[in-house]
């Protein structure tokens, strides 16, 4: 097992760093057929986010926030509606020197691999068509992907390069799929959610291996996840997503110590928790919101506890409520006129989202009237 | 202590027959209360969906029950029960809910329909609008309003369709009801809204709940005991916070230290180093001791046996804690209610 310092949350301040890769106002809008008429999915709507040299982001949000169509364009393997990746602060270079030095590792390792063929020529195929595989012979190949396997801990690598994927557990083909991104020796690695698939005494290992690429190596990683502990756990820099939108980022530990935004507090209040001594209370009930038809202003306002008038006209822009801790939200706004901060009626919140779930004591949300118990 | 509802001993689960045959249940005991939640813990392949399966005599070919007993209250053998006998427990006395509600409910049917079906097809006296009546009452109870009844599947989101599931399960007012993974596919906050209705309705009906799911974490939350399997073999059974404060178990230990807290001062932490084995070839003695820092030369040889500890409050399977061996500060915690500085991210 790699050796990682006990601390991660002293490098929280890696803000200060340059960023490898930056995301600059990227919006995806995908077209859906509605019955004859089309209409646009808006997966992911302005993000702007840096990767800082050496850190570990983690992105975090509930399936269909974006967060995987955020890595994807990261990756470069959707293009964006608008807005700009930036790979050491110039325009992304063409398809294959950007691929050298930005690799994605997906959810899946057992789709992820191809099954005829063995690990050696997963990890040979990308040293071969990057022109990296060393004297040009087969001994300098050979000794590259067993180089590879030992990084990831798969040893003895000679005979982990003979295997076939059906021949590895879950762990060990994620670790593969992990090894082949590094292969070309890329500077900035886009995981997206490496370990929901796995079981879960095994997680912490392929979180632990990242957590070693980047302090031996200095990899630059995006750990894309719905789990917000694990964030914690591994990243300096937590990203959270709500249906498009980051609303809020910061260090980790300040994120979930003392979220701003009240979707981030939500999504704390929901995780969970064996520490809680009594079950905790969840402020802004129900699911999120159609994204064909948004909600106007702050897509969280129909089910925010908080909302105000503003929240349903205006997008809010993101607001530091500390040092290198920013939340989108009209709460942390300075000068509000009274008529914005008027508490917005449950009537008035317009919504496609499905009702929420039941609780007469919940804040007033979509659907939260007709429920009963 | 109430009554016990469900009690299953020495039970044996094949997949497969002779020699070839996986072990994936083996020697399971487990006993549930009446109104008790009790959760079942494992990775996959552990054999805790097969065990649910075994007991309400689900389990598909090639699996087979080698041995063991699994009574139902104080008169029913669940093993020997014939077909006619079955029918009349399964749905009345005990429910299932299926971990994927996608493929659990018909897509062609309205859920009404399927609501009202099972009171058909249980309660033959009942008149069709009683049924109606019946199902919207149902939906209401689970949090969807009962306009929703003439809704098809994909109508609904996945948190609405898991509340369907749960309210077929609960339509004859079941004693147990059995939870695969029910809210695994779910998002955070869909699963905690879930599990709180769950908990509301089983204060409110009195019903038993198995609750099996990977996550040891939530299963702390929820349930009121717990049962960790590992490798078809049940591990470790005690108060479910027992084991989060003070677990015996290798396996559980490092189970509980495979999840990162929400709190507290960020630390590296271990997992459990290897994987789950495969259960064609098992290893001898203890099936964790591969994994296990603490494994002894008896480990590698010898199964445990489930001891008693504590004065019967709880059972553990591990040669550590049998009394003769060192038992090391990880695994001799105090429980709950002794203070414990120790105990794994503290109080926040």
């Amino acid at each position: 097992m790699t050796i990682i310092p006990v601390d991660r949350a002293g490098r929280a301040g890696t803000s200060g760093a340059r960023p490898v890769l930056e995301a600059r106002g990227l919006t995806k809008h995908f077209p859906v057929r509605r019955g004859a008429r089309q209409a646009m999915v808006h997966a992911v709507e302005d993000v702007t986010l840096a990767l800082p040299d050496g850190g570990i982001t983690a992105v975090v949000g509930e399936s269909g926030s974006g967060k995987s169509t955020l890595a994807r364009m990261l990756a470069q393997l959707i293009k964006p509606t608008a807005g700009t990746v930036l790979l050491d602060g110039a325009a992304a270079p063409g398809r294959r020197r950007y691929a050298s030095a930005v690799q994605l590792v997906l959810q899946d390792p057992f789709s992820s691999l191809n099954p005829v063929h063995s690990v050696r020529y997963h990890l040979a195929r990308p040293l071969q068509i990057h022109g990296l595989n060393g004297t040009g012979n087969g001994h300098g190949l050979d000794s590259l992907v067993a180089d590879l396997l030992t990084r990831v801990s798969l040893t003895p690598a000679e005979q982990f390069a003979a295997k076939y994927p059906h021949e590895l557990s879950g762990g060990q083909r994620q670790r593969v799929a992990i090894a082949r991104a590094l292969a070309v020796q890329p500077r900035v690695l886009l995981a997206d959610e490496p370990v929901s698939m796995l079981d879960v005494s095994i997680r912490l290992g392929v979180l632990n291996l990242l957590a070693g690429l980047r302090e031996n190596e200095g990899l630059t990683i995006l750990y894309v996840t719905h789990d917000i502990a694990s964030a914690r756990y591994l990243a300096d820099v937590i990203a959270v997503m709500y249906a498009g939108e980051v609303i809020e980022s910061g260090p980790a530990a300040q994120v979930t110590d003392q979220p701003a935004h009240p979707y981030t507090q939500l999504l704390l209040s929901a995780a969970p928790d064996p520490d809680r001594t009594r079950p905790p209370s969840l402020a802004g009930r129900g699911a999120p919101p159609n994204l064909i038809q948004p909600p106007s202003g702050c897509r969280f306002h129909p089910r925010c506890p908080h909302a105000m008038q503003v929240c349903a006209q205006d997008r809010p822009s993101a607001v530091a409520v500390a040092l290198g801790h920013s939340s989108a939200c009209w709460l942390h706004a300075k000068d509000l006129t009274s008529a914005q901060s008027r508490p917005l009626p449950a009537a008035g919140r317009g919504t496609d989202s499905q009702p929420a779930g039941p609780d007469a004591d919940a804040a007033p949300g979509p659907g939260s009237g007709e429920e009963k118990r | 202590m109430s009554e016990s509802l469900i009690e299953v001993s020495g039970l044996c689960v094949d997949y497969g027959l002779g020699a070839g045959a996986v072990h994936a249940v083996v020697d399971a005991e487990l006993t549930l209360r009446r109104g008790e939640v009790l959760g079942l813990a494992g990775e996959s392949g552990s054999g805790k969906s097969t065990l649910a399966y075994a007991i309400t005599r689900l389990l598909r070919s090639p699996g087979v029950i080698t041995a063991g007993q699994a009574r139902f209250g104080s008169s029913v053998n669940l093993l020997t029960a014939g077909q006619r006998q079955l029918r009349g427990l399964r749905w009345n006395e005990i429910a299932v809910v299926l971990q994927s509600s996608m493929n659990a409910l018909n897509p062609v049917l309205s859920i009404g329909v399927q609501l009202s079906d099972v009171l058909r097809a249980h309660r033959p006296g009942m008149s069709r609008a009683a049924r109606r009546a019946r199902s919207g009452e149902l939906l209401e109870m689970v949090g969807i309003p009962a306009d929703r009844l003439g809704n098809f599947p994909h109508e609904l989101s996945g948190g609405m369709r898991q509340r369907v599931m749960i309210a077929t399960a609960l339509a004859l007012d079941p004693s147990v009801v059995i939870m695969d993974e029910p809210t695994t596919a779910l998002d955070v906050v869909t699963q905690r809204e879930i599990l709180e209705e769950l908990m509301a309705l089983r204060d409110r009906l009195g019903f038993a709940v198995l609750f099996i799911s990977h996550d040891l974490s939530l299963l702390v939350e929820v349930a009121d005991s717990i049962a960790v399997m590992y490798a078809g073999r049940l591990v470790e059974r005690a108060g479910a916070n027992a084991i989060f404060r003070a677990p015996r178990h290798p396996y559980s230990l490092g189970l509980l230290s495979s999840f990162p807290p929400l709190h507290g001062p960020r630390r590296v932490m271990e997992g459990i180093p290897g994987s789950p084995p495969d259960l064609r070839d098992a290893p001898a003695g203890c099936t964790f001791h591969p994994r296990c820092r603490f494994a002894f030369d008896r480990c590698r040889h010898d199964p445990p046996p489930l001891l008693d500890l504590e004065h019967g409050t709880r059972t553990v399977a591990c040669w550590r804690q049998d009394g003769t061996a060192v038992v090391p500060p990880e695994l001799a915690r105090a429980g709950p209610g002794a203070p414990d500085p120790a105990a794994i991210g503290g109080q926040p």
